[in-house]
């Protein structure tokens, strides 16, 4: 054997022709993987990442066209045939996709799957070995009762489960190194700290090199040795993650690592936006690809594309003006200096009534099975009694994983209709008692932001009738909408002139701001956001999240603010509430359950969050939950969260006999209050 | 598993008795049985057509509900379906000539299926290519053609064939020739009877299922699972045999049954053309002679057909994909 890296990746390039044109997903990059190494590869949705690394194994559709040349241990793979490659995958190369769900086939077992892969490459192998081996690596990924899950079908597993039994095909071959592709972004942040934690076991074990690529920077910091930043298909960044995250050279870089909301600093200081988007890969300019969303460029940037300089101590960059930002005379802070706080008065108001209260909210749905005859087999308890209460003026967080409830509940405050069981109160009026034109005239507000920007915007309208839309049901005339709607675009920060164009046309952080503008039509009083930022790039969040913060001090609005990402929530939220199972479980002001989380969950969540900063990562001891977000049909007696509880384990066994006997209702503690009995005999320490 | 088969075949059950009544009721009100006297010389007289017409139980004094119930309970008591117009029981026909079509029908169906789908995956693992092409263009010209000008083609073809061979080596009327014995030569000469009708009847299958299967395939070629069967190990071919074709499969089992309806009207013609005396002559000729009996009995035929694939295909779909199966 040779002394030439694991993997090296020389000048490798790849466009797909599409026409007369072609796409250039990715363009000439190059990196050595050594043996045992992590490498994290970072960057935006399109920067190339997944097109490069399939083209490394192989994978990508026969129209691509890829040149350069991609060496194993110094041989070429480039140019190698199905056959030939096909015998190094699972073997030498193992890769791990993004989506859990359909990455399996869904009419084979889950053992069978496993043993397939065995057997590809170990002809002798007989199916009883191969099986008896699959169990074992059921059991290395942590799967519990392995021995009659292998039986199990995929669509019988959890998406995190999923993801274990993709990582046990992957170490099943004892590969030398492991491409991981996104192979925690469907999932929920307590699954992904299991996920990451059983991908370390697999690298200890197998001693394989593995090549993790995400776009969330935290998870890099935690994980990766060494890291490469991809920006339109080149490598603008590489170094050791410390060297990177604390100096960073490259702008985009810099932009990127300023704008993520961080779990410790959220809340203190306001996120730097990066604005723009990518270019497009067809119809490249010639110079740094960067440059129209460069604050620092210099007319010399568009004229020729910066290679990727070595700097010092194993650290490149491809920025013309690397070398000064190296040398200090740029500081990350000129970059891209934060943006002014908001100075206008937001102080919560306290003495009026508040916008929105919920008191002892039930949604229960029952779960039947039968065509003909329904038969109910159970309840799920997607709502089961919650208090939430918004003043005037206030952000609410509402976190949880997902299928704990959070959306059934907003979907109960839109409704405006009587509950189950509980009163929602919006502005003081009682929605059970509400008059049908009453009903409408409150709906005015109360108005939402969905999720996905592209689903919630209708294609065929032009972006003036999808923003004056909510008017026209509220009846107003159209030259007043006109108005209205030009006033609306200024406030979210877009061009009068973009009101006749079509949602297409715009980037995903344009198009959140359209349905922000929309929400804001009707002048509502409160703003429900259902994971406003998380279907868009980092870089975009930032620009979105500070709009919000903006909208709320100069509007005086309040938010229901519903995301999964504890970070953002940190960020925009006075208070905070965090449902598990269908109840709030802790609640307070969010510095003061940030800062001293009560309730185990809450503690085992936030340390689930992974800091975009290596020194921070490396010193937390992680609280991991076991399994998953139990069924909601289960009946649990007792506290609800007792079979995934860490403080449950650790317990005197009095103790426990009260968590499993006894539900805990919310009681205050200090200042915030957390439904759990055993408050004050809680050890653990979070973050 | 088999309570599940069960359950649906029971489902369909019900469905075909009401289908067999309605059958019953619509022949009985648009065919006229006493049509065929009056053209008749001499015509009989009223009171004789009556009596022929209460000897076949069609006797139109009798109010409708109770001869479809007498039908009905002939069907249940006694297995009996009535009289044709020439007096033959139509029970007693059917079974024969059941047997007929049945012959053609299952070989033609099952030779379509299997030819579709191996032309449906080759298709869409080439797609776009010559071969590719080739298979589309020529389903359609298939599917577009009526099965009559099918089978006149192919027996415009075995004719030459024939001549060219300077003896009959492709038979093609009727089911088998009068007056052979043997085994082997009965058995050789039945063959080359099936011949044209079942190559008629399994292209026509074959131009419909490799189209549903072609484009079944192309859904789950693009699928992470056959990128993850392939980042395992499996070559490209490899992991869309096995991973591939398997899943597409699937929603295959449902379409089996749907265009069993094309097969059963296509193989309908063929008999016709090829002179078979099997169930779609009977079906063909009873409506054009006012036959109500043997016009219900044929609708019977057809929706135990449809029963049977109908289960057959839900059985078929429960067993292939897991998530289905209670
Ligand atoms: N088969 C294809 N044909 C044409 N263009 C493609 C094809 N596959 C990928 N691309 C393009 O290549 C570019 C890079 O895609 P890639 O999937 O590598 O991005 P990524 O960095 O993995 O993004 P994400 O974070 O969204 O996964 C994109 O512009 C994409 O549209
Ligand atoms: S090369 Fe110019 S445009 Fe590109 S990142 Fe550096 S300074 Fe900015
Ligand atoms: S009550 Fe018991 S099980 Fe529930 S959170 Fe507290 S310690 Fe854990
Ligand atoms: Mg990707």
């Amino acid at each position: 054997m040779t002394d030439a890296p694991l993997l090296e990746v020389r000048d490798l390039s790849v466009s797909f022709p599409q026409g007369a044109d072609e796409v250039r997903a990715v363009r000439g990059i190059s990196y050595t993987v050594d043996q045992g190494e992590f490498l994290g590869i970072v960057g935006e949705s399109g920067s190339g990442k997944s097109v490069s690394s399939m083209a490394i194994m192989g994978l990508l559709p026969r129209n691509a066209v890829v040149t350069g040349d991609v060496l194993l241990r110094g041989e070429s793979l480039l140019g190698r045939d199905d056959r030939e490659l096909s015998r190094l995958r699972g073997k030498e190369i193992a890769m791990i996709f993004q989506d859990p769900l359909s990455a399996l086939t869904p009419v084979y077992t889950v053992g069978d799957q496993i043993a397939e892969g065995l057997m590809l490459h170990d002809r002798a192998l007989s199916q009883q070995a191969a099986s008896v081996r699959a169990v074992e690596l059921l059991r290395v990924v942590g799967i519990p009762a392995p021995e009659r899950r292998v039986k199990a079908f995929p669509h019988e597993f959890s998406g995190g489960m999923r993801q274990r039994v993709m990582i046990a095909i992957a170490i099943a071959n004892d590969p030398d190194l492991i491409i991981a592709d996104e192979p925690t972004t469907a999932l929920d942040v307590t699954i992904q700290a299991q996920i990451l934690e059983v991908l370390q076991q697999a690298k200890e074990m197998t001693g394989a090199a593995v090549v993790l690529i995400t776009h969330d920077l935290g998870v890099v910091a935690g994980n990766a040795d060494r890291i490469a930043v991809m920006y339109a298909g080149r490598l603008v960044e590489t170094g050791s993650v410390d060297d990177v995250f604390s100096r960073p050279e490259m702008p985009y870089t810099i932009g990127l690592l300023r704008s993520v909301p961080n779990l410790v600093t959220a809340g203190r200081t306001r996120l730097v936006p990066l604005e723009g988007r990518p270019p497009s890969l067809s119809d490249l300019p010639p110079g740094c690809p960067f440059e129209p969303r460069c604050p620092i460029s210099v007319p010399e940037c568009t004229t020729a594309e910066p290679p990727l300089l070595v700097l010092g101590g194993g650290h490149s960059a491809a920025c013309i003006r690397a070398p000064e930002i190296e040398s200090g005379a740029l500081q990350a802070s000129d970059v891209f200096p934060r943006p002014e706080p908001v100075s206008l008065g937001s102080e919560i108001g306290s003495e009026q009534e508040p916008v929105l209260t919920i008191e002892g909210l039930v949604r229960h749905f029952p779960l039947t099975t039968g065509m003909v005859f329904k038969k109910q087999i159970g309840t799920v308890k997607a709502v089961d009694g919650i208090d939430l209460q918004v003043r005037a003026g206030e952000v609410l967080g509402l976190v949880g994983e997902s299928g704990c409830g959070k959306s059934t509940t907003i979907l109960e405050v839109l409704e405006m209709t009587r509950p189950q069981a509980g009163s929602i109160r919006i502005a003081g009026r009682d929605v059970a008692d509400l008059s049908r034109s009453d009903r409408l005239s409150l709906r005015k507000d109360v108005q939402i932001v969905f999720q996905d920007p592209m689903a919630a915007l209708d294609p065929r309208l032009t972006v003036g009738d999808i923003i004056g839309e909510p008017l026209t049901v509220h009846g107003d005339s159209k030259m007043e909408r006109r108005r209205r709607v030009a006033e609306l675009l200024d406030l979210v920060g877009l061009e009068h002139s973009m009101s006749s164009r079509y949602p297409h046309e715009f980037s995903g952080g344009q198009r959140q701001r359209i349905g922000i503008a929309r929400a804001l039509a009707t002048n509502p009083r409160l703003l429900v956001l259902d994971e406003p930022v998380s279907a868009l790039d980092v870089s975009i969040q930032a620009g979105v999240m500070n709009l919000l913060e903006d909208l709320k001090a100069r509007l005086r609005l309040s938010y229901l603010f519903v995301a999964h990402d504890l970070a953002v929530v940190r960020q925009i939220a006075d208070t905070v509430a965090v449902m598990y199972l269908g109840r709030i479980v802790e609640t307070g002001d969010v510095g003061e359950v940030f800062a001293r989380p009560h309730h185990p969950y809450t503690q085992a969540l936030m340390s689930a969050v992974p800091i975009p900063d290596p020194e921070a990562e490396r010193s937390r001891e992680r609280i991991l939950l076991d399994g998953d977000l139990p069924s909601p049909t289960d009946e649990i007696s007792g506290c609800n969260f007792h079979g995934r509880c860490p403080l449950y384990k650790i317990l005197d066994p009095s103790r426990q006999q009260q968590c499993v006997t006894e539900d805990p209702r919310l009681r205050m503690i200090d200042t915030t209050s957390a439904a759990c009995h055993h408050v004050e005999q809680n050890t653990l320490q979070p973050l | 598993m088999i309570l599940y088969g069960v359950r649906r075949f029971i489902n369909y059950l019900v469905l075909t008795l009401l289908a067999t009544v309605v059958g019953y009721v619509l022949a009985s009100l648009v065919l006229n049985p006493a049509a065929r006297f009056y053209g008749r010389n001499p015509r009989p007289s009223d009171a004789a057509i009556e009596s022929s017409l209460r000897r076949l139980g069609v006797d139109p004094h009798k109010p409708l509900l109770e001869r479809t119930w007498d039908w009905m309970s002939g069907i249940f008591l006694h297995g009996t379906f009535g009289l044709e117009n020439n007096l033959d029981p139509v029970g007693h026909d059917m079974l024969v000539r059941s047997g007929v079509s049945l012959q053609l029908l299952l070989i033609g169906s099952v030779l379509g299926a299997v030819l579709g789908v191996t032309l449906g995956v080759w298709g869409a693992v080439r797609q776009y290519q010559l071969s590719d092409q080739v298979v589309t263009y020529a389903s359609y010209v298939v599917l577009s053609t009526p099965v009559f000008v099918i089978g006149v083609l192919l027996m415009i073809l075995a004719t030459s064939f024939n001549g060219w061979a300077g003896q009959q080596v492709i038979q093609f009327t009727g089911q088998y020739t009068p007056g052979l014995s043997g085994t082997w030569n009965v058995l050789a000469d039945r063959l080359s009877h099936l011949l044209l009708p079942t190559i008629a009847l399994a292209a026509l299958g074959a131009a419909e299922y490799s189209r549903y299967q072609r484009n079944a395939m192309l859904d789950v070629l693009s699928a992470d699972y056959i990128r993850t069967a392939r980042s395992k190990g499996r070559t490209r071919n490899s992991a869309m045999i096995r991973h591939g074709v398997r899943v597409a499969l699937i929603p295959m089992s449902t379409y089996f049954a749907y265009s069993f309806g094309t097969l059963i009207a296509g193989s309908t013609f063929l008999e016709l053309i090829f002179s078979w005396h099997g169930m779609g002559e009977l079906a063909l000729t009873s409506i054009t002679q006012n036959d109500v009996n043997a016009t219900a009995g044929s609708v019977f035929y057809l929706s135990i057909l449809v029963l049977i694939s109908s289960t057959l295909a839900e059985v078929l779909y429960a067993a292939l994909d897991p998530r289905v199966r209670i």
